[in-house]
């Protein structure tokens, strides 16, 4: 049973169809790269599988039950976390809290435990606060110890990426979404990030999908590549068969001169 | 994380390594305001709490002025009315104007149920669970219309129904009922006469009357407001508020439930209002509907932003400053206290890198001022008054202030029209301070606190209520400036 599965999923924006009748299925274990020109679908994709978008025709399933109709918390307590293209991080808060925020629906604590410091409380926010700096020590000394309590806007743009991948890892997902996780980072940084995503495969356990424009990337990384066009899936397979792909070249570059059309 | 050879850099971060270093060298360089921060911060919070609480239980002890008592009461009351607000406004970040309608929710549901009024003599123990519960449900109902709208748009609902809250308990006072054949009209609310002979509290079979006795419940209240809002800060619940208040869409995206949560803000906050509003009602003895208007909405938002939007300490803090300032302010003596303390304060703190420069500022001043008075009143002795020091003054610890003062204000006998033409003129040359640079700017300053200092003694003294709003305003445009975070709050980003 593939972990996620989209049937003929369909998103229309007033007269731009954003996806369009789209299949895709990603089996648990793996690591899935979605590529595709800019307006490709991509984002939006995403949106239609965390619930910020409620799809108009078609399906997404996730472990065999479908997502229609689920508010975006309800998905992420099933299993999906996701990053942003656009960092969405809690500015105004410490890098700790940012993460623990994610633990929200791993948690239970309301306000009566809340106020009266029950036992049950301290130890749920014990646990959470574990859970929070486990994820941050994924990347090894870069968010832990005094970072902990600085406030999220003092990161570097680099670290603010790390950041959020930190709080998607807390949420402790299945599925994990990563929205151009190398974007606006530097040649260094960015094969850091490159390792990275498959030490969260390999170590801990997560199936990836995730959008990529950095082709070393995909390539480096991806069991499997996906190419978008106009919300269409326009090819899928190895990162070699992907690349070589005469529509996904003409999606790219355009298409040869003396074509059709 | 590092394997493999070429691995090793990676995932390390020199900054963090150097994180000691550099907080030695702020300590080195030995700013007040970083010095401070680090103590507060590095006391206990429990302890702070401790402290708090067994300072202000000693005020009763300390002080036998009951009108004293009665301002410290009404202090509470607004450390609780500003703490509910922060879980609200703070917090979640919902700005919710129509806050000070639970206040008043609370107090005029206890008046009608301890009152003549219907004849009910509900306790105390039952009328306020039963408050609680009723703001909770009414602020979830002003919620949840509200949960699609955000900032300004949240504020004009959430005003409207402050509004009409407000209008109603002017207005419940001629109601007719269908099918019931009333005499005359139900008179609910009382109208602009409110209702009176509320109940006083009673507890275990004890009456709270005495000043005092309030004044220690209601401290008891706040303790436990501020515990409460305490706990929710830190826990899930706070950190999920706060979520929302940064980035909604994120919030949700983590596994936040907004809605709910949102809702769980108003109810929170409209619970603590209503319950200011029951103590507040009791100790009154009398409730009004101009007790619940607009103005105590916008003294509370004051305290809220003073002290810092989202700190607990903030609302504190801010509450208390801005509640027994005015009253502070009401003695001219204490008023001129302040007003040349907090003058000489800030020239030197302007001037604290050139020390000598702020000294020789403030020395000119002084002998622009004794100048001014030889030559002016030997020329002109009618135009000028040569005020005696009233009896009470003269014996208390203000005399030497007062008589160093008469040897360098000058007090005219006709103070109303000079005074609003010094008023004008401190205005023209306080602006032309601000426009120049260097030395007309230092030069000029002293004429402009000279002239500042007349205004205030010729008009402003002599009008403690505008003058206390005056100073209100500047209090709040100063510390904006320079602090826009608030006393207790962290910087705060709008965008990255």
């Amino acid at each position: 049973m593939p972990l996620l599965e989209m049937r003929g999923l369909t998103k229309r924006f007033g007269g731009l169809t954003a996806v369009n009748d789209l299949d895709l299925r990603v089996e648990p274990g793996e690591i899935v790269s979605l590529i595709g020109p800019n307006g490709a679908g991509k984002t939006t994709l995403f949106n239609l599988i965390t619930g910020l978008y409620p799809p108009d025709g078609g399906d997404v399933v996730f472990e065999g039950q479908s997502l229609g109709g689920l508010q975006p918390h309800q998905i992420t307590a099933r299993g999906i976390a996701r990053t942003f293209q656009t960092l969405r991080i809690f500015t105004n808060m410490t890098v700790l809290e940012n993460v623990m925020v994610a633990q929200h629906s791993r948690s239970r604590a309301g306000a009566a435990e809340t106020i009266l410091r029950l036992p049950s409380f301290r130890r749920e926010e014990a646990r959470i606060r574990q859970k929070a700096a486990e994820a941050l020590s994924f990347f090894g000394t870069r968010l832990v110890g005094f970072r902990f309590d600085q406030l999220a806007y003092s990161l570097s743009y680099a670290n603010r990426r790390r950041l959020e991948i930190a709080r998607a890892m807390a949420a402790e997902p299945k599925l994990l979404l990563l929205d151009e996780p190398t974007a606006g980072m530097n040649p260094h940084e960015t094969l850091e990030m490159t390792r990275m995503i498959g030490q969260l495969r390999d170590q801990k356990g997560y199936t990836i999908l995730f959008i990529e424009h950095d082709m070393k990337v995909v390539q480096g990384v991806s069991d499997r590549v996906v190419a978008l066009d106009h919300g269409c899936k326009i090819a899928e397979g190895s990162y070699e068969e992907v690349a070589h792909n005469e529509r996904v070249i003409e999606a790219y570059l355009g298409r040869r001169r003396g074509g059709e059309r | 994380m590092s394997n493999g050879p070429d691995w090793e850099q990676f995932g390390k971060d020199e900054w963090a390594a150097q994180e000691e270093a550099r907080l030695g060298e702020a300590e080195a360089a030995g700013r007040l305001s970083f010095r401070l921060r680090r103590a507060w911060k590095g006391v206990d919070s429990r302890l702070k709490m401790l402290a708090a609480l067994a300072v202000a239980s000693m005020v009763p002890l300390l002080v036998h002025n009951s009108y004293l008592l009665r301002v410290a009461g009404l202090t509470g009351l607004y450390i609780m009315l500003s703490l509910g607000l922060n879980v609200v406004a703070g917090f979640a970040g919902l700005l919710d104007l129509g806050y000070v309608a639970f206040y008043g929710l609370g107090a005029y549901t206890y008046a009608l149920l301890a009152s003549p009024q219907f004849h009910q003599h509900w306790p105390f123990w039952l009328i306020l669970p039963l408050v609680i519960l009723v703001t909770a449900l009414f602020g979830r109902l002003l919620g949840s219309p509200s949960l699609r709208l955000r900032g300004d748009y949240l504020a004009i609902v959430t005003l409207g129904f402050g509004q009409i809250a407000s209008l109603l308990f002017l207005n419940l006072d001629r109601v007719s009922l269908p099918f019931l054949h009333l005499d005359r009209p139900l008179n609910i609310t009382g109208g602009p006469n409110g209702i009176i002979n509320v109940d006083d509290i009673r507890i275990l079979g004890h009456t709270v009357e005495t000043v005092s006795g309030y004044y220690y419940l209601i401290l008891i209240f706040v303790a436990l407001v501020f515990l409460v809002v305490f706990h929710l800060d830190r826990s899930r619940i706070g950190r999920a508020w706060r979520a929302i208040r940064e980035d909604e869409l994120a919030a949700q995206s983590m596994g936040v439930d907004v809605r709910r949560l949102k809702l769980l803000a108003f109810s929170a906050g409209a619970a603590i209002a209503g319950t200011a509003g029951v103590l507040f009602a009791a100790w009154q003895g009398a409730v009004f509907p101009s007790n619940f208007d607009v103005s105590i909405l916008i003294i509370l938002y004051s305290m809220v932003v003073l002290g810092g939007v989202g700190s607990i300490w903030g609302a504190v803090s801010g509450a208390l400053i801005l509640s027994v300032l005015p009253e502070l302010l009401r003695s001219p003596e204490v008023a001129r206290l302040i007003f040349y303390g907090a003058l000489i304060l800030a020239v030197l703190g302007l001037w604290r890198r050139a020390r000598m420069r702020g000294l020789a500022l403030l020395g000119s001043v002084g002998v622009l001022g004794i100048a001014l008075k030889v030559t002016l009143t030997a020329l002109r002795p009618a135009w000028f008054l040569q005020p005696e020091l009233k009896v009470s003054v003269a014996r208390s610890t203000f005399a030497p202030l007062m008589k160093a003062l008469n040897w360098w204000m000058l007090f005219p006998r006709e103070s109303r029209g000079v005074g609003n033409a010094a008023f004008v003129l401190a205005l023209f040359l306080l602006l032309g301070v601000l426009r120049l640079k260097g030395t007309a700017r230092y030069v000029l300053l002293v004429p402009g606190l000279y002239t500042l200092a007349f205004v205030w003694e010729t008009r402003l003294v002599e009008e403690p209520s505008v003058t206390r709003m005056l100073i209100f305003g500047a209090l709040l445009v100063l510390t904006m400036n320079y602090r826009p975070q608030g006393l207790f709050g962290e910087r705060w980003v709008q965008k990255l």
